[in-house]
């Protein structure tokens, strides 16, 4: 059986997108406030915590969970494991909103934010000693890619339509980025190599003031190998949410052979962490006690928990398993990240730093929004894969 | 390592280095100062806290007073740097020892915050003077994120804000003065010159009175050396002046990053391995075409 993408169909004004759309216009207002009165006036942020919930939580957390389009990519296109294919686009999809919107937290973030332009087009200023310089070309330049990569779902339901401009365009983009498809593909596998792993170089500028229980130079590999197991997480707990949220029938064999590879990936980031702190002497510190201490080993059991729970090939089948085991997942990557950024941070005694409530409704907002797009977009466009009317056996 | 930076900066100073902006132009593992470098001494025994220095930095600056030490708000009284205050004199005092202690930016001859600039905003441009320049900043703080003194300051309650720190009165340097702090300080406590002569200086005060000073004159190589260079009669650290070690603050980070994409060649090779690697894949026969075909690959079970 060939597997063909279709649009889900149904309608698109539900009481759930509609509680979405209301938290984004919540959100919009809040922007628009942020924009013009300034950072001091809406945020929490200060010359202590110059960086806070929209960088630790929006871009650095968030950019992982959407690297489900470079885990699947790697695992189709470089391992060769075309049965995973039906995950691509719905992958492709998550990664290109959530870095879509990662980059809207960073231009909400920088308190010059008219300026942005000036990044990529300054050429002859860039500083190659900054790694954010780095991770920001990098970030503009996957958003374009990502979204090429789309282009032949989002263009394919236009191929006849009566608006000739756009009949032209949904039919002679595709072929050319089908054409391209390598050049492409190895780029959107090649930026977030990059820019990952850069976002833990970035931190390690901060020294001595960055906790022991974070500081190290493995900090690069660290959030490389953090960002691959959270887009697997994700792949697996997007592709059982929309099974669930859609009625259509689950990918269990798929997401359970895909779980066994990324069961591995999970083992080996806890041994290099660890290793890593026995290494620099620092495990005393991590049972020292002390919040951040717990914090550090509330992320190793959370790295832990799905190995266990995906141990046996029985409960790798079990799609309730899988939920949780993906959710621990994304929950132990998003907290190592957030920690590095946040809890790892110290300025000194006299600084503290608590999301604002507008923060909070941005970041929640921004969130509703991404998922509200995903399913408008799903429902509309053809990205998860056809599934068969007729119930069958269990497979 | 300390021996060969201090004979690299004597052969550059014996040299004759009068070029301005004489700098190495790949840094070796410790820096050496700008031929051209100057910088303040700041004598912890001298000063008496009067605080004619913060009063002077403010008027030279333009700045708006900052009340945060001052109760009733009625009077200037910052209690530490902020986006309103550029120098600020501090008061340490624990049993009989006490000292005042002045802050400003340290000038670092290998300064983390321009390191982390994207466009170089902040850079050391003439004199090694850790300059400022708001057409090239986009706000995004990460300088304060990597300077080890908490020097730069944002200017949070502004909606159109820039970052706000000391530049040696460099608009002052250009007009033959010198910088205002040093101008009106009575007791000399702070005084401006060529890092290389203030660095004499402080060794000279040290070797007349050993009895009345800490031996070692911080900034001297302290996260690989600063401009600005303290003198005192407690532990430095009690000052709040950071151990920091010999390395310049930004050293791990960018050798990480230079040791990733020295000359693009990493990257460049991880592409071209991908798209091999794509290239065979294909002509294998697998079926993981591109997306542009629809997920045509696999059957699903």
């Amino acid at each position: 059986m060939t597997a063909r993408a279709e649009p889900v169909g149904g309608p698109l004004v539900t009481p759930f997108t509609r509680a979405l759309a209301g938290l984004f216009g919540l959100a919009a207002l809040t922007i628009a406030w942020r924009l013009v009165a300034g950072l001091g006036a809406t945020t929490a942020l200060n010359d202590g915590y110059p960086l806070g919930l929209w960088i630790a939580f929006d871009v650095v957390t968030g950019t992982a969970l959407a690297c489900g389009g470079y885990a699947v990519g790697i695992m189709v296109y470089i391992l060769n494991k075309g049965r995973y294919h039906p995950l691509v686009r719905p992958a492709l999809l998550t990664s290109a909103l959530g870095y879509s919107l990662a980059g809207f937290g960073v231009f909400l973030d920088i308190g010059r934010w008219w300026a942005i332009w000036k990044v990529p087009v300054y050429f002859w200023h860039w500083n190659f000693n900054s790694a954010l310089l780095e991770v920001a070309l990098c970030i503009m330049s996957y958003v374009v890619v990502l979204w090429i990569e789309l282009s032949p779902a989002l263009l394919e339901p236009f191929k006849d339509s009566t608006i000739l401009p756009l009949r032209r365009l949904a039919r002679t983009v595709p072929p050319i980025v089908e054409r391209g498809s390598i050049f492409i593909i190895a780029l959107a596998i090649l930026l977030p190599t990059m820019h990952q792993s850069s976002l833990g170089t970035l931190m390690l500028l901060a020294g001595s003031r960055l906790h022991p229980l974070w500081r190290t130079p493995l900090l690069p590999l660290l959030f490389l190998m953090s960002c691959v197991a959270m887009g697997f997480a994700v792949v697996v707990f997007e592709s059982a949410f929309s099974s669930i949220a859609f009625k259509r029938r689950p990918e269990t064999r798929m997401l359970a052979s895909l779980a066994a590879v990324i069961v591995p990936l999970q083992l080996a980031f806890v041994v290099l962490r660890f290793g890593d702190l026995w290494y620099r002497g620092e495990l005393a510190t991590l049972v020292s006690g002390g919040g951040r201490a717990g914090l550090a080993a509330l992320e190793f059991g959370l790295f832990l928990a799905p190995v266990v729970m995906l141990a046996s090939s029985r409960s790798r089948r079990d799609l309730g398993q899988l939920v949780r085991a993906s959710m621990a997942m994304m929950f132990a990557g998003a907290l190592y990240r957030f920690d590095t950024y946040l809890v790892a941070f110290q300025p000194g005694a006299n600084w503290s730093y608590f999301p604002s409530v507008p923060e909070l409704v941005i970041t929640i907002g921004l969130v509703a929004f991404e998922v509200l797009a995903y399913v408008v977009i799903v429902k509309t466009f053809p990205i998860l894969a056809a599934r068969p009317r007729v119930e069958r056996q269990a497979a | 390592m300390a021996i060969s930076r201090r004979v690299a900066l004597q052969t550059m100073l014996a040299a004759g280095a009068t070029v301005a902006g004489a700098r190495p132009a790949k840094a070796a593992v410790l820096p050496v100062a700008a031929a051209d470098a100057v910088g303040l001494l700041y004598d912890a025994t001298l000063c008496i806290g009067c605080k004619t220095c913060t009063v002077a930095c403010r008027d030279a600056n333009q700045l708006p007073p900052d009340t945060s030490g001052s109760p009733n708000g009625l009077y200037n009284a910052p209690v530490d740097l902020s986006a309103k205050a550029k120098t600020v004199i501090k008061l340490y005092a624990e049993g009989d020892e006490r000292s005042y202690v002045k802050t400003q930016c340290m000038h670092c001859i290998d300064p983390a915050c321009a390191s982390a600039c994207m466009l170089g905003a902040l850079q050391k441009r003439e004199f090694g003077i850790v300059s400022y320049d708001p057409d090239l900043c986009i706000g995004c703080r990460y300088c304060e994120v990597g300077c080890p003194f908490g020097v730069p300051k944002f200017e949070f309650a502004k909606s159109a804000p820039k970052i706000v720190k000391c530049e040696l009165c460099r608009d002052r340097l250009a007009n033959g003065q010198e910088p205002a702090c040093t101008e009106v300080c009575p007791r000399k406590a702070v005084i401006f010159g060529r890092r290389s002569e203030l660095l004499k200086e402080a060794k000279r005060r040290i070797a007349e009175h050993p009895d009345r000073y800490v031996a070692k004159v911080y900034g001297e190589t302290d996260g690989g050396g600063t401009q600005v260079l303290y003198l005192s009669h407690v532990p430095f650290e009690k000052l709040g002046l950071p151990t920091l070690g010999d390395e310049p603050a930004p050293q791990l980070a960018r050798s990480i990053q230079h040791g990733v994409y020295r000359g693009f060649v990493a990257p460049a090779a991880l592409y071209a391995a991908l798209g091999f690697v794509m290239f065979r894949n294909r002509r294998s026969g697998e079926p993981s075409r591109g997306d542009a075909e629809a997920p045509t690959g696999g059957s699903v079970q």
